[in-house]
């Protein structure tokens, strides 16, 4: 049943994400892959999407994933799913805030994962990558040369301008416009 | 009751109108909460996003869930939740739809060649901030490192790395402590 399996999995995704942004993207993409609801270039293109709409990356993201596999019934448990781990958790912690906000045991807790996330979005990142370099495999052919060397130059022109502090959606019009010239310029398949 | 309203209202504009999610929506709460209506004061804020960061969930909903909260009570919390998911839900749904029509396309292709590359910068600078950002010593590149070679390298499951981190994490403090004679809570 898609639509439990949607909540379900959302409701992981919700319950074990710890910071904002791309802190969530590890366990998406592993979820993705396992359930092989998208390929990992379709989701690179929902992240890109996430990235330039309004809205917290997330929700977008449980939105997206959900309309594709279950239609409009799946995004509303998928996004159901990713928000209330928050809801919940954040309505007890409210109650006991005084508590929280000295335990020793929460800051323990976060000393050990904060880090551990900068290292799964690396994971990520490498991921990522190999998607985006190597989308056909390491195939050989010319086009596929042309097309590697066309998306690393885009990617160390963004990476450029990302560290440069340039806004994202400017950065992600700029490479889907180097992409379509580059494509129909090369005429690839 | 008017106030559930104005929550809803007033996260629904916050929703509408950030980029990026969680952090990017601060300022503009900040703007909203604690200087326009004044319902919470700046200091409540910090307090705020220091819980949102530290509590499973997307920073974004953790802060719509407890600044409605602290606002208005429990319907207040569904107020500013419900309000800061709504556009992102319809503008999504939207947009996926609009895709599904014209992703074959080859201009369409074409732009998302080029703009998955785009999105790799992207998350190489997030990383790089992180990274920035992060305590600087021997246990915290440890535990970058080691959960990196498990998820990339080994393929554990990211749920069970975090899990793991997190037990680590707690055991660390109390040894700690333990060794420190600190009060334990």
């Amino acid at each position: 049943m898609i639509l439990i399996e949607l909540f379900l999995t959302f409701l992981k995704i919700g319950a074990f994400t710890f910071g904002g942004g791309y802190a969530m993207l590890p366990l998406i993409q592993s979820e993705v892959e396992r359930h092989q609801w998208l390929t990992q270039e379709e989701l690179v293109n929902f992240i890109a999407v996430s990235e330039s709409t309004p809205g917290p990356l997330a929700v977008n993201m449980a939105t997206f994933v959900g309309i594709r596999t279950g239609g409009i019934l799946g995004a509303l448990c998928a996004t159901f799913g990713v928000i209330l781990p928050s809801f919940v958790i954040i309505l007890i912690v409210a109650k006991y805030f005084e508590k929280f906000r000295k335990s020793n045991a929460v800051s323990g807790i976060m000393n050990g994962l904060k880090p551990a996330v900068i290292g799964m979005i690396a994971s990520s990142f490498l991921s990522v990558g190999s998607t985006v370099f190597f989308s056909d495999g390491f195939k050989t052919d010319i086009f596929s040369e042309i097309q590697f060397w066309i998306s690393f130059s885009i990617f160390i022109l963004s990476a450029i301008l990302a560290f440069k502090k340039v806004h994202p959606i400017a950065i992600i019009v700029l490479s889907a416009v180097i992409g379509i010239i580059a494509g129909y310029g090369f005429n690839f398949a | 009751m008017n106030k559930n309203i104005d929550l809803f209202l007033t996260f629904l504009k916050i929703g509408a109108f950030t980029f990026g999610g969680g952090y990017a929506m601060i300022p503009m709460i900040q703007q909203e909460i604690c200087i326009q209506h004044q319902w919470l004061n700046e200091k409540d804020l910090l307090e705020i996003v220091a819980v949102a960061e530290s509590t499973p969930g997307p920073v974004a909903i953790n802060a719509a869930t407890f600044v409605g909260y602290r606002t208005s009570g429990f319907s207040g919390a569904c107020a500013a939740t419900f309000g800061v998911v709504l556009p992102s839900f319809l503008i999504i749904s939207l947009i996926s739809m609009v895709l599904k029509e014209f992703q074959d396309f080859r201009a369409v292709q074409y732009a998302f060649m080029g703009i998955r590359a785009g999105v790799l910068a992207l998350i190489l600078k997030a990383l790089y901030s992180m990274f920035q950002a992060s305590e600087k010593n021997i246990f915290s590149y440890a535990m970058m490192a080691v959960s990196l070679i498990l998820t990339a390298f080994l393929k554990i499951d990211a749920v069970c790395v975090i899990i793991g981190c997190a037990v680590f994490g707690l055991l660390r403090s109390w040894i700690y402590r333990k060794e420190h004679n600190y009060d334990s809570d």
